[in-house]
């Protein structure tokens, strides 16, 4: 009986726990983000690769603003949209620079960083970055000034 | 003894279980812009019928921009319902637009989530009238008179926003 309530218990804690942190943006290693600031850094640098710059969200998002020269692929949530991606890398030296971003919510809520890491990582792909955007691309890029530009 | 320990600790997990998954973060942030009228549109709702805004004027509404991936969103959403049975009488509407990239699977969404208002398929041209709807959600509350008087970026707690539309719908 004692041990009954106990599993119980275990598995009243787990399951609030684990749906904190199942499929979000936060569970991709710290090693394969990247911060804004360092981003942007790379960006100015008249050093160093520049990224091919990969946006993994919402169209309707994407069209209103995004980062300057980055390629729309889909929501990464959208297995069509990863195969898309997929194609898209597949002639690329595995080492190639790669950043992916989305912005569309909350970074601890957002559907779409982790399965395009994944992917993009499963291809051998091992210079990918997801760019870390804490709130939305709104209120994190666009509202501080950053470069923007619109449209497909 | 040692049993009640572990019990009291397992309680202590599952209330910091549950306190870390409704507060993980992700904070909303809100304003009040100077008074401006809401940027009329006509959006086609989900069985293609065109909805108007300014139609609304002299109701309260609680425009909000969502998409079905969004999590943040769904959290929303049922609390949305519960206002509109709950203040629809006395003036409140409530209009969804959403922001999913095709009307695919937003009917099925709008089934399950027994949602009781109208919905709209957004796009680029009406985020960009409402300043740029560039992160999910945002909810704007507009008064009778078609003025914007909040917005809300990121999923809003129900009991702040009741307490706008009640402010509103009494004319405060």
């Amino acid at each position: 009986m004692l041990s009954k309530r106990i599993t119980l218990l275990l598995t009243l804690a787990l399951v609030p726990l684990t749906a904190a942190v199942a499929f979000q943006a936060s569970q991709i290693a710290t090693s394969h983000t990247m911060t804004i600031d360092a981003l942007l850094k790379t960006l100015q640098s008249s050093k160093g690769d520049k990224p091919l710059l990969i946006h993994v969200g919402s169209h309707v998002l994407y069209a209103q603003a995004h980062i300057p020269g980055s390629e729309y692929m889909g929501p990464g949530s959208d297995p069509a949209a990863l195969q898309r991606l997929r194609t898209r890398v597949e002639s690329l030296p595995r080492n190639k620079f790669i950043v992916i971003y989305c912005g569309c919510c909350p970074w601890t809520h957002c559907p779409n960083m982790k399965p395009a890491d994944d992917a993009l990582h499963a291809m051998g792909f091992s210079n990918v970055k997801s760019l870390y955007i804490p709130n939305n691309f709104g209120t994190d890029w666009a509202a501080k000034g950053y470069p923007v530009a619109k449209g497909e | 003894m040692r049993n009640k320990l572990i019990i009291g600790l397992l309680i202590l997990l599952v209330i910091a279980g549950t306190y870390t998954y409704r507060h993980r973060s992700g904070g909303a942030t809100s304003s009040t812009p100077p008074p401006r009228p809401a940027p009329d549109f006509t959006l086609p709702q989900l069985a293609g019928q065109p909805l108007k805004l300014s139609d609304y004027r002299g109701k309260v509404i609680l425009l909000d921009f969502w998409a079905t991936w969004c999590e943040p969103c769904r959290a929303e959403i049922p609390h949305f319902v519960e206002l509109q049975n709950k203040y629809g009488n006395q003036g409140l509407q409530i209009i969804g637009v959403s922001m999913d990239d095709t009307r695919d699977p937003v009917p099925a969404f709008y089934q399950k989530f027994k949602m009781n208002y109208p919905v709209v398929m957004g796009n680029a041209h009406i985020g960009e009238q409402y300043g740029g709807v560039l992160g999910l959600p945002i909810a704007f509350l507009i008064d009778r008179k078609g003025q914007i008087h909040k917005k809300h970026m990121g999923a809003t707690d129900a009991s702040v926003f009741e307490k706008e539309i009640a402010d509103l719908l009494n004319g405060r």
